[in-house]
Formats: C-alpha cells, structure tokens, sequence
C-alpha cells in the first residue's frame, strides 16, 4: 500500500485573506488545526501530494468543462487571485509529469477523465498548501472535479471516480499522500455568503467519519443546493476521499462554523492502517 | 443578454495578468472579442456588481473582478445585495432560483417551482 495520508480540509480563500476579520480565537483553533495536519501529513514522509480540489474557474470553463481532470505538468502556479487579497505571494509549485501519467493512466481505468498539462491554482488549492506545505515544495498532482458550472457529475460517478484513483495510487511505487478540499453547507460569493447550516454540515460529516456510502450517495444536488447551497456540490471532494480509501473510517479533528470565511471549516484525516515501508 | 460571454470575458480576465494589463489600458478594445450587449458593457466597464450578479454571473468569477478593482470584501457582498435589490431577481445561471432572499425564501421559491412544474407535467 502506497497511501500514506488521507484527509480533508477547507479551502475558502477568507481562511488567509480575510484573517484578521476573523475571531482571533476560532482563528487560532482553525489554524492549530491545519498545523496538526500539517505535522502528520510530514510525518507519513510522502514523495508526492494528489490534491482534489474544486476550483472556481481557473482553468477550466463552460467552454469545454471536464467533470474530472487530472494535472500532468512539470509545475504548476498560484494563485490566479491577487495575492494580496488572497494574502498568499505567486509561487511556482512542482508537479511530478511521470507520476501523473502514470496515474492518469491508471485512473483511466475504471474513470472517464481529462487531463492538462496546463494548470494554473486558484484558492482550491493555494490555501491548503499554503497550511500544509508551507515551502511549496513538496510535488503536487492536482485532481479536480467540476462542482461550480451544472451539469455536474452524478455522486455515484464521483464514488466511482476515486474508487478508481484509489486503484490507481495502489499502483504507483510512490508514498501518496492525498487530500480533498472543499466547503459543505456554503454559500460563498453570493449576498448569502456567511450563511451556514450547522446541523447539515455536523450530519455530512457524520457521515463521512462512517464512511457511509448509501448515505452520501443519497444526496440530489437539488437538495443539497436549497438546504446547504451551491458550495455544497463541493462535498463531490469529500466523498472522493471516502471512496479512494475503501470505505475507511475517517476521524473529524476540527469542525466549526466561522461566517467571515464563508464556511464550516474543517479538518479531517481517514484512519489509514499502519504501514510500514 | 449574452450570460456567456459575460463571464467568458471575465474568466479570461481573472486569470490573466497580460489581460489585466490590457483592460486598464482599453477596456473598450479589450471587450471588443465578446459577443456583449451594450447593457452588459456598461456594466462591465462601470464596474455595476449588482447589475452583474442580476445577469446572472457566477459569485466565484464575479468575486475576483471586484478584487481586481480592489472593491473590499463586505462592499462586494452589499453590492450584489443592492443589486437584486434594484434590478431584480438574479436572470439567469445557478442562482436563478435561488435568488438574493437567504435560505427560507429560496426554499418557498423552490416548492412553487417545483409544485408549478408538477402541474405542468399532470
């Protein structure tokens, strides 16, 4: 087994930029939280870093939308945002080509996908790295899935999606780190931005933590969209997770409604077995 | 109404600092390539958020051209707010159903979509 980490974790570009509008103690648990994370995720000593991200129309736009799509650049760079309203500098970030294709071509086993050797980061993915490789330095293979322009994938092609980059990552001689970013209940960039339902963020994850497939299956993007609002498609990176690690439980390490970043941040790692290689 | 090329235009902007440059130089020319009413150039080059949101263009496209024009976070929300609040409904793309009214009054909009289309089907 080459998955040495597995988690979950928010992205919104308010977590860094807007800062120091927030409450400075839900602040310093959020970002205590992504520390702990952090310091695992150095700790499982992975080689490369598959980051399943929702992006918001950086690359990809309704001109020719891929439902999921795979980075097979040499590197990448971020933010497309002002880094000075995101509050992160323009970086360069490597990827790891041979890796990529190797998974793509793996992936493209049990999924349909596209693949770019152009890739350019917007917050999806800037603000998990700026917490979790700090250095920008560990390679990157950036996974997206189309959670902002309908139509969307349906949720079991999702499940089946990462159930075949879960194949995929078992074939890659590499340590594979993986995580999935992105909001649950959310309404972000919209005049409801700051509105979140708690109490179908605390059942998702819930359910997550179980790894209770039926249940997250269940959700219809027309429910999910009036209970918990469009930034709730992005629960499709969440779940890819689930499903990439064979219905592992997972362990929710920090979960707390905070209105100025637009989100129920949360923290979250799947309880992989102990490996040893 | 060209909701695509609104946000075409915008998409290619947001992620392009060559592209930024030239639509400070000339925004008019730099408009020129998109199929645009001239409602939605007026708006665009003003920069009218409101009036942008009431098209229908989406918040996480939307949210970085008021970046660019350094339009602060709570004023870019309250422009949005105004804007529905004076133009309407937002027309048209993902949030046309959901509107600007917060969670209850898109929930009772929603039920009304829904029972008038079961009506329609029966």
């Amino acid at each position: 087994m080459t998955l040495v980490f597995a988690g979950v974790c928010s992205h919104a570009p308010g977590i860094v930029g807007r800062a120091h509008l927030a409450d400075e103690v839900a602040k310093d648990r959020l970002y205590g939280a992504f520390d702990s994370m952090r310091e695992r995720l150095e700790a499982s000593r992975p080689d490369v870093l598959i980051v399943v991200a929702a992006e918001h129309f950086a690359n990809f736009f309704m001109n020719n939308m891929p439902s999921f799509a795979i980075g097979m650049a040499e590197s990448y760079e971020g933010p497309i945002e002002d880094p000075e309203w995101l509050g992160i500098s323009h970086t360069r970030i490597p990827g790891a080509r041979s890796v990529s294709e190797l998974l793509i071509n793996e992936v493209m086993q049990g999924a349909d996908i596209s693949y770019a050797e152009e890739w350019k980061f917007d917050h999806g993915i800037m603000v998990p790295l700026h917490f979790l490789t700090p250095n920008f330095d560990l390679p990157v293979i950036p996974v997206n899935i189309n959670c902002q322009g309908p139509p969307l994938a349906p949720l079991h092609r999702v499940w089946a999606f990462g159930e075949a980059l879960g194949a995929a990552i078992e074939k890659l001689p590499e340590r594979v780190a993986l995580i999935g970013t992105g909001g649950i209940s959310h309404w972000p960039a919209t005049p409801d931005s700051g509105k979140i339902n708690e109490e179908w963020d605390r059942n998702f994850l819930d359910q997550w933590s179980r790894c209770d497939k039926d249940a997250m299956l269940a959700y219809t993007d027309k429910n999910s969209y009036l209970d918990a609002g469009q930034g709730a498609f992005e629960i499709r990176t969440f779940m890819t997770i689930s499903a990439a690690t064979s219905g592992l439980p997972g362990t929710i390490h920090f979960y707390k409604p905070i209105p100025i970043f637009a989100v129920g941040c949360t923290i979250a790692t799947i309880d992989l077995p102990t490996v040893d290689i | 109404m060209s909701l695509y090329q609104v946000q075409k235009f915008l998409f290619e902007l947001n992620r392009d600092t060559a592209a930024q440059s030239s639509y400070r130089e000339d925004q008019r020319s730099a408009l020129s390539p998109f199929d645009l009413t001239p409602e939605e150039i007026q708006a665009l080059m003003k920069p009218d958020i409101g009036l942008l949101f009431h098209f229908g263009v989406n918040g996480q496209i939307l949210m970085h051209f008021a970046a660019f024009h350094k339009i602060e976070w709570q004023d870019y929300l309250q422009r949005m707010r105004d804007g529905v609040q004076i133009h309407g409904p937002v027309r048209e793309g993902v949030y046309a159903v959901t509107g600007y009214e917060g969670v209850t009054a898109h929930g009772q909009r929603l039920t009304q979509s829904e029972q008038h289309l079961g009506r329609q089907e029966t």
